[in-house]
């Protein structure tokens, strides 16, 4: 019966914990299969211990050429719908002006649409204008869809922001310009920084939209499909794990500083 | 949307919320919209529009194609791809179901009873998200594989005879049917639930359900009564960011299923890019995104525009 009442109370944490662990699970078998030595093309059954494919992860033909590709791709994406994004959030929540309404519907459409139909119309765009589908298609489609994201993001803090510290700026004679390199800029650069980060994990992981507009160009999710096809290196999870890593490193490190920060003020 | 990203910040105390007097800068806004509108305008929302009157039109890739509104397209194409929009409809719902149900006790245990380990978990409910979604979706092949543990086990349990007798598995393999395809995509949308539903349920006041149980409810009548109801926004726009790109995907059910499980997605996939019919696939996108777009319109009937980005 004791045991029974402890299932009871904790049925909820026990739940928890178990999709905790479906979600987890695909990561720890990449991870495992990362040292795998597989007998065929398809590394999908465990055969014996190695570490030669993390010895040697660039050692596929074009496996490193796209992932520096996508890294470049997610960079560029990521400071184009950085700008533009900052920009739109800030008027939005700053200023009044007409076709509110209109204007948030456009933010929104890109989130809400299955990438599927914005990669097709997008590519039906493109055919229409006879551009060359490639590195500048690609570009232009990350920067379109990661925009919405980071407008969401950084208007969630320029919201939460205090009116009266830009006010005592312009108090303390403060200029237009320095009031806001000096006050607002800071307190909205968490913001910035969260839909930075969200623009470039988009763009890098992006695979559908790419895939209707890159042409013959390939980048790193590209040749994960290209490999799902004709065979599975094992280098590619030693990139999907060392990305995982990286990626909480990351996020452990933005926690500590935001821990630290928060102690200081108190 | 804005339940995914936006971190719960504290409101900012209650300021006097008049504005600077602004002299110049009536434009302001206008310039700070223009260049990302003009990206939208442009390369989202043009693009519909050349895919409406892509799906009219008529011709061949050799002669070049000319809109002689043809809306016969659309006919056949509904009455030959029929059973693939079905088919994403069913196994999108099935998933955000699903998701539904796993994902409310994760969201629940974040927000009521994980503590000081709270950021820890949260860091794992997110850290998924950095590897590539295709190798993650590789990783069920593995998991799934023909012989494997996990089918062994369902094997000898016997569950696979009643998923198999209901149409969900065929014989005894799970890879290559709707039950893997589903599985995937539930795995790849999970996230998309949980995080609106943690946020909406993390700015319940906890004294509520201390009051609720003042009043001599049940933990199950406080759940049905107070909690779960005002975690409906979370519900809402979970239920939206997991059925739609679910609805979208043709990725699970490349990797996962079979010539059986095609949904609309790979339907379109296959049409604009290896059979280079673009008036079919344009005219699948476009049913597609009507759908889509009369789902979202009943949202924001529902809830205003402001609450979206």
């Amino acid at each position: 019966m004791a045991f029974v009442n402890w299932l009871k109370r904790h049925l909820v944490v026990i739940a928890g914990l178990l999709t905790l662990g479906y979600l987890l699970l695909p990561n720890i078998v990449v991870t495992v299969f990362s040292f795998n030595k597989p007998k065929g093309r398809f590394n999908y059954q465990w055969q014996e211990f190695s570490t030669d494919a993390w010895k040697d992860p660039c050692g596929v033909a074009d496996m490193c050429g796209s992932l520096g590709l996508s890294l470049q791709i997610a960079l560029w994406a990521t400071l184009g719908a950085t700008a533009l994004g900052t920009m739109i959030a800030f008027a939005l929540v700053r200023y009044r002006f007409r076709a509110r309404g209109t204007i948030n519907s456009l933010i929104f459409l890109p989130m809400a649409m299955p990438e599927v139909v914005m990669a097709a119309s997008l590519l039906t765009l493109f055919l229409n204008m006879g551009a060359q589908l490639g590195f500048w298609t690609i570009l232009i489609a990350h920067i379109m869809f990661c925009l919405s994201f980071v407008v969401v993001a950084v208007k969630a803090r320029v919201m939460s922001m205090d009116p009266r510290l830009e006010q005592a700026a312009q108090d303390l004679y403060a200029g237009p310009f320095q009031t806001f390199v000096r006050v607002t800029l800071p307190i909205a650069a968490p913001g910035i920084a969260a839909g930075a980060l969200l623009a470039f994990a988009l763009s890098f992981d992006d695979f559908i939209i790419t895939n209707f507009n890159a042409g013959s160009t390939v980048t790193f999710p590209m040749f994960v499909w290209g490999a799902a096809q004709r065979g599975t290196p094992v280098q590619i999870n030693v990139i999907g794990t060392a990305m995982s890593i990286i990626a909480v490193l990351f996020v452990v490190a933005g926690m500590v500083i935001s821990n630290r920060r928060a102690r200081q003020k108190a | 949307m804005a339940a995914v990203t936006q971190a719960p910040a504290p409101p900012a105390p209650a300021a006097p919320r008049q504005k600077p007097p602004r002299k110049r800068g009536r434009l302001t806004p206008y310039w700070l919209l223009l260049p990302g509108i003009l990206w939208l305008v442009v390369f989202f929302a043009l693009p519909m529009i050349y895919q409406a009157s892509t799906s009219v039109q008529t011709g061949s890739l050799e002669e070049g194609y000319k809109v002689t509104w043809h809306f016969v397209t659309y006919w056949d194409a509904l009455s030959e791809y029929w059973p693939q929009f079905v088919r994403s409809v069913l196994y999108a719902a099935s998933a955000t179901i699903l998701c539904l149900l796993l994902g409310y006790p994760l969201a629940y245990l974040l927000a009521f009873r994980a503590g000081r380990w709270r950021n820890l978990l949260l860091v794992l409910v997110i850290a998924p998200f950095f590897t590539s979604f295709l190798i993650r979706t590789l990783a069920w092949k593995t998991i799934l594989a023909d012989g494997g543990p996990l089918v062994g086990a369902l094997n000898a349990l016997h569950v696979l005879d009643v998923t198999s007798w209901l149409g969900w598995t065929s014989g005894d393999r799970v890879l290559a049917t709707p039950l893997a395809v589903v599985c995937g995509l539930t795995y790849n949308f999970l996230p998309f639930m949980i995080l609106p539903l943690y946020t909406s349920l993390e700015r319940i006041d906890p004294r509520l359900h201390e009051a609720a149980g003042d009043l001599y409810a049940k933990p199950v009548t406080t759940f049905r009564k107070v909690t779960f109801p005002l975690s409906m926004p979370g519900v809402v726009s979970g239920t939206l960011l997991t059925f739609i790109p679910a609805a979208g995907d043709y990725v699970n059910a490349d990797l996962l299923g079979s010539t059986d499980t095609r949904m609309v997605g790979n339907v379109i996939q296959t049409q604009f890019l290896r059979i280079l019919d673009y008036p079919t696939a344009a005219a699948l996108s476009f049913i597609l995104m009507a759908a889509i777009l009369a789902m979202v319109t009943v949202y924001i009937r529902r809830s205003g525009t402001e609450d979206l980005v």
